[in-house]
């Protein structure tokens, strides 16, 4: 069994055999805020009432055996709903209830209660029910296509990471930080100061929410503590109810505090809204590395009682599954992971030095001992990085699910200073969710849809068509006939592109406004610089940086189709445009020398070979220019990422045929990483291809490698798996992950999958258990280029 | 000056330390029935056509404008003195039937494509292997090669048959940082008889390069004869480690057979010797064991 402890093997064990479901209490309790208190103040002051609501009336779980207290729902695995995002209908319900992946149980009388309660009350009143309504139906039938998803239309933004403030100072602090503000707020010149004083007041009452529910929590440990005779147990609850007094009202003392402290922000800002990507307590190692060491040097903790702690700590994150998903979003995100995301190792960000510790080494350890998919674990890797410590982190990593991944701590900085960050700010960098960087603590770096780009490619060889939906979605930029040449083909892509990223972005505003007045984040504000001092909402622009990313999927299958028509039509004249529209047409089927020539005799991303690889140059280039740059609503800027989650799946099924020989409905290739069987070069070519593209002009890129183990077993095999990633990040590239397993494992797993419930494979910028996959994607793991043993 | 080179393996984690790029050159003077790069022994380009995944449609007959390729009831016949290498035919097969093993390059050209990979070089303390066939077989561009490759600070393993004139060695030992040498049988009618020559050339360069070069590792195959003893046998390593006793070799790397290689003999259209097997685990700890009681640090696989 699992865990360092009996007590972790026990709660680890209720962690990964508990079936997920779904709870209504948070809607029951925002629905009667909502009907009571509704048009009698102000949307901040009304939102940070019902949380102020939720922690005080929800039902606590203090679990036997458990050190780090606090659950989203009544019990461990349960999500709420959040009926103001999304309101799900009974149909939702139901197909939660039996779907086979990523399913929810839900109890009769909770569905009873939604459809009685909160569907009458939500449905109109929903953020996605505005949304949909609010937009264009340019916009609509762009994301009926699949050009685009959207990411807000289930969630809220969140999406960010919490720095060092909350080790440091407590809730108490912050409220006076809070009154400060609101203090010095100048209602004679400052035309802005009413809304100001509104944010602010829903901040102070989301403090005082989250300071009520620790107390609550310190009481009933008390009484359980009083009526228990086991001398293990009540200390156990003493303990908790000790740290409860402490944290979060004032600043942690001890490691387990400041663990505590963390879990209820998360809790806290899990629970006031469904945030993409959840939350992340980022460097974790280094912001509890001091309450460690005192408490080491005090003789008051061992190491073997931090890992304990440390593991209770894992296994709250993995008891907390993703809230339900349904229609696109399941499908660009098919997971129950909920991408906290931890940042272990990189630099000191205030000195500049070697991050790593003592606490980062256990970090490791645990998550190899743990084997959870939650939190999502990663690692920075610095110039300064000590050897030990990567080796650590590949020793981990070669035991085939897919964590930790691996991160270039310069790119980071680089990225954020090119994104015109102050430099100390840049260094605390790091990613949330998948790979998106963003300043923790300081920034709000929301995602808000992937781009299908390929798709876009076969609008524009349809003279803005879409042949599935059977609509005029783009302009006409040109028949089949008019491409004379391959610039002319370049151009249409290029016209189709801005179209709809354009689209996109009118979309985005729409949201963003919908969101910045209608679903304000008070508690979130709290711990995001700058939002307290400038009197203003996270989802409002409160923040320092604000940072939206546009995640573009495709890369490798765009320059391979480029390649195909350049290299094939334009130089070598094997076949005409019409051919090759022809052949994609009837998806290839009697056009197999077309097929042929272009899927095996071609120039192809992903073998260090210029030709394709400056046409991925070109594809990259295009796409960043159209968006990097461009303002948001509220005083941000738009860059892009590199990322599929689980979308580059969805993408290929509303995608036909592409020129590159892929067939109609087939996966695109995820992140960075070359198409399918495109890569016949090797790892160390992949790599170099991967390079060539200018990643500080990102905000992440994800590049996937499939080894088997036999190719970096040993000594040996474990310093070139070092070697590997130092040479990549030496290039200044942004992230790799592995999964390091045969193929023939995984396909034994997708046919008895009752004899791998075990099995976690890296998917995307998570790893996810492979039985929980649906089968398009288990394929596309099976699928991807194996790096074999020569 | 060119080269034939039938391929550029990168990623290669078994012919020297670190990661490397292994170059394969063209031609051997030996023939070793248990080969897996047949397509190496043959000094010129050849022609690879697997008749299990023909089709017989014709198409590359077509497509070939020199006239260098016709079809029969046995299938395709190629025309090496017709053939212009335009490799039309093995684009136009829609069932990969046809190959071809063997393109030439220059110095520049190759510099440029092990160039690419440095940076892995270097992190990995790896570099450039120069394998084949024999490598020395093209002597010239070698040298030359392994001039310009120590110039760049790369370093360099050569793996060799050592079939070759001893003079090949001493233009080059200087600039070499590794030898992987292989010796294969010890008794040498059994040499003969698998191998095509005489084993007398291998030993006698063996013991004088090791008077002019201190960083040789001794290479292995390890085949077991299923009718006869091939060198899977204990009183063979023993006389090999009585050889290898009288140099300053330390290190001996012992390569179970293996029989992946067989398609490409089909399509080749040689023949495959059956009658050899792998050895079990424990026979190569075994023949390992009796390195190591001999005083080398003795090792399975590369």
């Amino acid at each position: 069994m699992r865990g360092s402890t009996k007590r972790t093997q026990e709660l680890r064990k209720i962690s990964t055999t508990t079936v997920p479901r779904l709870s209504a209490e948070r809607s029951r309790i925002e629905t009667e805020v909502y009907k009571k208190h509704f048009g009698t103040m102000e949307i901040p002051v009304l939102r940070a009432t019902f949380f102020k609501e939720l922690m005080e009336k929800r039902k606590l779980y203090l679990g036997e055996g458990e050190l780090i207290v606090g659950e989203k729902g009544e019990y461990p695995l349960t999500a709420p709903t959040f009926p103001e995002l999304c309101c799900h209908t009974k149909e939702d319900l139901d197909i939660l209830n039996v779907r086979e992946y990523i399913g929810f149980k839900v109890s009769e009388e909770d569905k009873e209660f939604h459809i009685n309660e909160v569907m009458p009350y939500w449905e109109k009143r929903a953020t996605r029910y505005k949304l949909l309504e609010q937009n264009s139906q340019e916009w609509k039938d762009a994301y009926g296509a699949g050009i685009f998803t959207e990411f807000m239309e289930q969630r809220a933004q969140g999406h960010t990471v919490a720095d060092d403030k909350i080790y440091k100072k407590g809730f108490k602090e912050i409220i006076s930080e809070i009154d400060q503000a609101i203090e010095n707020l100048d209602f004679l010149n400052d035309k802005k100061a009413y809304d100001k004083r509104s944010q602010l007041e829903g901040m102070r009452i989301s403090c005082q929410a989250i300071i009520v529910y620790s107390k609550r929590y310190a009481q009933y440990a008390e009484e359980l503590a009083q009526k228990e005779s086991d001398p293990q147990k009540k200390k156990d609850y003493e303990f908790i109810a000790a740290n409860c007094r402490v944290v979060p009202e004032n600043k942690p003392e001890t490691f387990a505090q400041a663990l505590q402290m963390y879990w209820f922000v998360h809790i806290g800002v899990t629970t006031e809204l469904n945030t993409w990507d959840a939350f992340s307590p980022g460097r974790l190692d280094q912001y509890v590395y001091p309450f460690y060491k005192k408490e080491k040097e005090a003789g008051t903790i061992t190491r073997e009682e931090a890992i304990e702690l440390l593991e209770c700590f894992w296994i709250k994150f993995n008891n907390q599954p993703a809230p339900p998903k349904v229609g696109v979003t399941v499908k660009e995100s098919g997971t129950y992971t909920d991408f906290a995301n931890l940042n272990t190792g990189g630099i000191n960000p205030e000195t500049g030095e070697d991050g790593v510790n003592e606490v980062s080494y256990m970090i490791l350890d645990v998550m190899d001992e743990m084997k959870l998919l939650q939190p999502s674990s990663n690692v920075q890797i610095s110039l300064k990085t000590p050897e030990p410590f990567l080796k650590r982190a590949c020793q981990v990593s070669r035991m085939g699910w897919g964590q930790p991944a691996f991160y270039n701590t310069e790119e980071l900085i680089e990225e954020l200073l090119q994104a015109g960050k102050d430099i100390r700010d840049a260094r605390y960098g790091g990613s949330s969710g998948c790979v998106e960087t963003g300043a923790q603590g300081r920034e709000a770096y929301a995602l808000t849809g992937y781009l299908n780009v390929p798709k876009i490619f076969e609008v524009a060889l349809n003279n803005g068509y879409d042949k599935f939906t059977g609509k005029q979605i783009g302009p006409k930029t040109g028949t089949i006939e008019d491409f004379k040449s391959y610039d002319d083909v370049f151009k249409a892509f290029e016209v189709q592109l801005k179209h709809f990223i354009d689209i996109k972005i009118e979309g985005n505003n729409i949201i963003e406004k919908i969101f910045a007045e209608n679903m304000p984040s008070p508690f979130l504000s709290t711990v995001i610089d700058d939002c307290i001092s400038n009197g203003q909402d996270y989802n409002a622009g409160g923040a320092r940086y604000n940072t939206r990313y546009i995640q573009i999927v495709g890369i490798g299958n765009i320059t391979d189709c480029l390649s195909a028509i350049k290299y094939n039509v334009f130089e070598k004249k094997r076949f005409t445009m019409s051919e090759i529209k022809e052949a994609i047409d009837n998806n290839f089927e009697g056009h197999e020398k077309i097929r042929n020539i272009v899927l095996n005799h071609t120039p192809k991303y992903g073998n260090d070979d210029d030709y394709a690889d400056d046409l991925m140059i070109d594809a990259f280039n295009t796409v960043n220019d159209a968006i990097t740059g461009r303002p948001t609503m509220y005083g941000g800027t738009y860059r892009i990422d590199m990322l599929p989650t689980t979308c580059h799946v969805y993408f290929g099924s509303v995608t036909g045929a592409t020129p590159n020989g892929r067939l109609a409905g087939k996966p695109l290739p995820d992140g960075i990483s070359p198409a399918k069987g495109a890569d016949v070069n090797g790892p160390s070519s992949v790599i170099k291809s991967a390079a060539k593209m200018d990643h500080v002009r990102t905000g992440g890129t994800l590049l996937n490698q499939k080894f088997t183990p036999d190719v970096i077993a040993g000594e040996n095999g474990l310093n070139n798996f070092a070697a590997y990633i130092r040479a990549y990040f030496k290039m200044g590239r942004h992230h790799i992950q592995f999964n390091v397993i045969r193929r023939d494992t995984l396909i034994d797993a997708q046919l008895n999958p009752d004899e791998y419930k075990d099995l976690i494979v890296r998917v995307a910028g998570y790893s996810d258990h492979f039985n929980n996959l649906e089968k398009a994607l288990q394929d596309e793991i099976i699928d991807r280029t194996e790096q074999e043993l020569y | 000056m060119k080269a034939l080179i039938f391929n550029i393996q990168r990623f290669s984690i078994h012919d020297g330390p670190g990661i490397r790029n292994t170059v394969f050159f063209k031609g051997c003077p030996l023939s070793c029935k248990w080969c897996h790069n047949p397509e190496s022994i043959n000094r010129e380009i050849d022609y690879l056509y697997n008749k299990g995944n023909c089709h017989g449609c014709q198409d590359c007959v077509k497509a070939c404008q020199y006239g260098a390729l016709t079809f029969d009831e046995d299938g395709l016949k190629w025309d090496r003195d017709k053939c212009v290498f335009c490799q039309e035919c093995m684009i136009s097969c829609v069932n990969s039937a046809i190959q071809f093993a063997g393109k030439y390059y220059d110095i520049s050209g190759l510099i440029k494509e092990i160039e690419k990979e440095r940076i892995i070089f270097e992190e990995s303390g790896g570099g450039v292997t120069l394998s084949g066939g024999e490598p020395m077989l093209q002597i010239d561009f070698i040298e030359k090669l392994v001039k310009e490759l120590k110039d760049r600070n790369i370093h360099i393993t050569v793996d060799t048959c050592g079939a070759v004139p001893f003079s090949y060695f001493e233009r080059i030992s200087k600039y070499v940082d590794l030898f992987l040498y292989d010796f294969k049988i010890f008794d040498d009618d059994t040499h003969s008889k698998y191998i095509g020559m005489s084993n007398e050339i291998i030993i006698d360069n063996l013991l004088k390069l090791d008077k002019i070069h201190k960083n040789i590792v001794c290479r292995i195959p390890v085949i077991k004869g299923i009718k006869e003893k091939i060198n899977a046998f204990d009183e063979n390593m023993i006389n090999t480690c009585q050889v290898l006793k009288n140099t300053d070799i330390k290190k001996v790397n012992l390569l179970p057979y293996h029989n992946t290689a067989v398609h490409k003999y089909y399509k080749l259209n040689m023949e495959y010797y059956q009658d050899m097997s792998r050895p079990s685990d424990e026979e190569m700890e075994g023949f390992r064991k009796i390195f190591e009681d001999y005083g080398f640090q003795a090792k399975i696989g590369g």
